[in-house]
């Protein structure tokens, strides 16, 4: 039974069907690289997998919870899914230590030290020890998002949701980041990122996912899909941001 | 007539001002915990709870306090309940101040990002653990500011409490007044006792603006 499994999944804002019946299992440790135009659905799809958003029909399983269930406690829910978003959104009131062990302490209700403990490895992890002091506004973009990172880890999630993580970087930032993602994905972390990073979607994905106006497109291992896209639709998209 | 030296009228305000103080206080101490759980039924994300602050919110911000002190002085006691003036002035203050501050606060927690609602919801928070651990101390450095500020309407709110009879800084003005008939000079010293009670409160507000801005 595949990890996340998505199942005739729709989503409209009002007038406007965000998603168009998406389909899409995802097995463990997978790494599913999720390409597309602004608009086509993509982080919509990332935010219903952990109900930030609400999807209208179909079904969303995450190890077998049903997202958005009569049955499921959503809290339980996403402590299994970690969630990195574009803006990095750390609690700019803590320090980068702070914001790693918050969760550990208060959601899974662990001991000061245990927590702290956890916190110092993922921060190690990520390559930013010696940051743990450091508020986020005392930070770069990139420190701030490899703490994000970390704090996502900290609540040893089954799956990582990454939502162009490295869009609000500046270019000389975006391979720290990546660096840290590409480790996770060697050691089997489930990953399903939205990204416009392309050679790293083809280099670092094990599957890569065409959205294009509200649906799965064309999907594949992403080698094989870059060297020949069936359809138009991907061929412009590879040629436009080859350009 | 018995003659009234300047500082006989100017110890007896004084006086009179703790008064002023005594109910600043209260209205400022109990409005603030009404106005707070106030906020968290605004926020809740339960409809008819939201709906009963709203209209709770309009209602005391949409009619003058001095009505609602004549409601609670004049209307309970329709009901053959005794209420004292302190009791009315009190009640009134401390309801009209929890509407204010509950929406001067849901205004500053509504300020904080979006994003950090997002991050930690899907860190698995529940509402209340949000809002204790990441919304609430966020929110709480942009209110303070305009919390203090508010506070210098709440005691100059605390004077309409002299019309229904409680003797405050206002109504010993009149009083002292009404035995010395020199209002110019007895309601410039209480004009200058309100100051002397509110300006530092605008200065600590306009102060604590500039070092929470500077800490960010």
């Amino acid at each position: 039974m595949p990890l996340v499994s998505i199942v005739d999944v729709r989503k409209s804002f009002g007038s406007n069907e965000v998603l168009k019946g998406v389909s899409l299992p995802v097995e463990r440790g997978d790494v599913v690289a999720i390409v597309g135009r602004s608009g086509s659905g993509k982080s919509t799809l990332l935010r219903c997998i952990n109900g930030l958003e609400s999807h209208d029909s179909g079904t969303i399983t995450v190890d077998g919870l049903e997202v958005g269930g009569a049955a499921t406690d959503m809290r339980v829910l996403r402590r299994q899914v970690g969630m990195i978003f574009q803006q990095f959104n750390l609690f700019p009131h803590l320090t980068a230590l702070g914001n790693v062990m918050l969760a550990p302490r208060i959601v899974l209700k662990m001991g000061e030290r245990e927590a702290r403990d956890i916190a110092l490895d993922m921060l190690a992890k990520v390559g930013l020890a010696d940051k743990r002091d450091n508020y986020p506004s005392q930070l770069s973009g990139g420190q701030q998002q490899r703490v994000a990172i970390a704090r996502a880890l900290a609540m040893r999630p089954m799956a990582l949701l990454c939502d162009e993580i490295t869009s609000a970087l500046d270019p000389e930032l975006i391979n720290e980041v990546l660096r840290v993602v590409e480790t996770l994905a060697s050691e089997g972390m489930t990953l399903m990122l939205v990204t416009h990073e392309m050679r790293f979607a083809r280099d670092v994905g094990t599957k890569l996912v065409f959205m294009h106006q509200g649906r799965v497109h064309e999907e594949g291992p992403p080698k094989a899909l870059f060297a020949a896209p069936q359809t138009l639709e991907l061929q412009q998209f590879i040629g436009a941001s080859r350009a | 007539m018995a003659d009234f030296s300047l500082w006989v009228i100017v110890s007896n305000l004084l006086l009179a001002a703790r008064w002023t103080i005594a109910l600043s206080l209260i209205a400022f101490v109990c409005g603030g915990v009404v106005g707070l759980l106030l906020l968290f039924a605004r926020i809740s994300g339960v409809r008819l709870l939201e709906r009963f602050v709203f209209l709770y919110v309009e209602f005391f911000q949409g009619t003058p306090l001095l009505m609602q002190m004549f409601m609670l002085f004049f209307g309970v006691a329709l009901f053959g309940v005794e209420i004292s003036p302190w009791m009315a002035a009190s009640l009134a203050l401390t309801l009209w101040t929890s509407a204010f501050l509950t929406e001067i606060w849901r205004g500053c927690v509504k300020s904080v990002p979006l994003g950090q609602w997002d991050a930690a919801d899907s860190l698995g928070f529940n509402f209340v653990d949000l809002m204790r651990y990441v919304i609430l101390p966020q929110a709480l450095r942009i209110s303070v500011p305009p919390t203090v500020g508010f506070l210098v309407q709440v005691v100059k709110g605390t004077a309409l409490a002299s019309i229904i009879g409680f003797v405050e800084l206002t109504r010993a003005g009149t009083m002292i007044n009404n035995a010395t008939f020199r209002p110019f000079l007895v309601y410039t010293i209480v004009g200058l006792i309100y100051f002397a009670l509110c300006f530092p409160l605008s200065l600590l507000a306009k102060s604590l603006e500039r070092r929470l801005n500077a800490a960010r």
